[in-house]
């Protein structure tokens, strides 16, 4: 167990390959009750996360949800999260636990002025993740719903393991999975039962560590490591999120407008092909250079590849796929290249 | 937890297996367990001066990097070139094909201020989990 956020958390449970491959073949489960939970409700829910975010939820049909951001006046990332509408005036937004409270009060301060009210549930509600080829499949017998109609990033109000939940197919591994919302003193329930039900179809318990390597693999950025408040979502790659074509102001509109064609660094995939293991914070030359030109934002070995991968920023005109990169480890530079993200992707 | 009756050990928890003037060096199985799956193995090259209580390398697992401490000083004169192919084999087998470097001992001292097996059982059972 770690402090992560302010919370206890388990690294890993049985060791974080084993977690880790399980996921990828099978199936894990993941206890993320760290996440925040923000309610929207109101006549102007849509209208107020316009404003408030990055995206369009108002554009979201119910049922649906997308991947955004919320930024700072000045187009620097708060938080990354995912918005869900659960229906025509109620939203749910689960920003980073590290970033919840942030979130909360900028969502509260931007939602002045509108007809719409937030409720921080952060603090009541668990969220038990099912990730892997098999969650459909072990997860079924337990909700009301058939889980064929539930497509990729859409949420529904439905009954799980016996409690009321949000059942979202969402996640954060690169897999097919389902996240499931329920009540601080349901989580128990929910999980014990999944976990009993899935223990002969390879479902096992999954801690941070596998979650970090899960998502790195997939190509996921993760807030305090990819994205902080001196990134833009330019910066990070995820320049496809910013909705400029959204009616009205929402906050950040002019920097990000700017921001646009004004990056000062671009993330990418590196590949180690040299000796070593890229780790955060470990600076990045051009070859031969002397002076660092950046530095590893996350790095690891690859469970799935085999072999060693990060994700960096550098000059924006190192970003093509094959430029060569030195990353320094220890005393010695270990050769890397820039490689298509995500580094893995699942077949189906 | 195959704590070898043969073998000295370090509180960084290396074992070193001293035969004449020589000696072989590894990390511990409470050490091989505690650090997990191990995916790399940073060694000196042979001929390197290593100093008793001293990095000399390097054992990174998915999510950690861990430094590696000498036992004893004494000049590097083999390397198991093994374990920089298949790191596994320290997790698997850290007392025999997992082992690391073996040192020309320089100081016959720094022998008599490593546990002995007993010695070292204690020591774990008397770490916080």
């Amino acid at each position: 167990m770690i402090p992560f956020a302010g919370w206890d958390m388990p690294v890993q449970y049985r060791g974080l390959v084993e977690e880790h491959n399980a996921v990828r073949t099978a199936a894990g489960l993941f206890d993320l009750s760290h996440m925040g939970e923000l309610f929207i409700t109101g006549p102007d829910a849509a209208a107020a996360l316009d404003y408030a975010l990055v995206t369009a939820p108002g554009k979201l049909a119910v049922g649906r949800a997308h991947y955004s951001m919320i930024v700072d006046t000045d187009g620097g990332v708060l938080d990354d999260l995912i918005v869900y509408r659960l229906g025509d005036t109620r939203y749910m937004v689960v920003p980073n636990a590290s970033n919840a409270a942030t979130v909360s009060s900028a969502l509260k301060e931007r939602l002045a002025g509108f007809d719409a009210v937030l409720d921080d549930a952060s603090m009541r509600t668990s969220l038990v993740a099912i990730q892997g080829p098999r969650a459909a499949e072990i997860l079924q017998p337990f909700v009301d719903v058939d889980l064929k109609t539930i497509k990729y990033y859409s949420g529904t109000q439905t009954t799980a393991c016996g409690v009321p939940a949000i059942l979202a197919r969402t996640g954060y591994t690169g897999e097919d999975g389902f996240e499931l919302f329920v009540a601080w003193d349901d989580a128990v329930r929910v999980w014990d039962t999944l976990l009993e039900a899935g223990a002969s179809r390879g479902l096992v318990p999954a801690g941070l560590g596998a979650r970090d390597t899960l998502r790195l693999e997939a190509g996921m950025p993760l807030y305090g490591n990819e994205l902080n408040r001196d990134t833009t979502p330019f910066e990070a790659g995820l320049g496809r999120l910013v909705s400029f074509a959204k009616p009205g102001d929402f906050v950040g509109r002019a920097a990000l407008e700017h921001a646009k064609d004004h990056p000062r660094k671009a993330l990418v995939g590196l590949k180690l092909t040299g000796r070593g293991i890229a780790r955060i914070g470990y600076p990045v030359y051009l070859p031969a250079a002397t002076v660092a030109c950046g530095s590893v934002t996350s790095g690891t070995s690859s469970p799935t590849l085999g072999h060693a991968i990060a994700m960096s920023y550098v000059p924006i005109d190192k970003t093509a796929i094959g430029v060569e990169i030195e990353v320094g480890i220890r005393d010695q530079r270990a050769g890397a290249q820039v490689v298509p993200m995500p580094f893995y992707k699942r077949s189906t | 937890m195959d704590i070898p009756d043969n073998l000295k050990y370090s509180s960084e928890h290396e074992w070193i297996a001293p035969s004449g003037k020589t000696a072989k060096v590894g990390i511990t199985g409470y050490a091989a367990e505690h650090i997990g799956d191990i995916v790399f193995v940073e060694l000196p090259k042979v001929g390197t001066q290593v100093t008793a209580g001293s990095s000399f390398g390097v054992i990174e697992a998915v999510k950690s990097v861990s430094e590696l401490f000498a036992p004893a000083s004494g000049k590097v004169v083999a390397i198991n070139e093994r374990v920089a192919k298949e790191p596994e084999l320290v997790t698997a087998e850290p007392y025999g094909a997992g082992w690391l470097v073996e040192i020309e001992m320089s100081n016959d001292g720094d022998l008599s201020k490593l546990k002995d097996a007993n010695g070292y059982r204690d020591f774990i059972a008397s770490l916080p989990e």
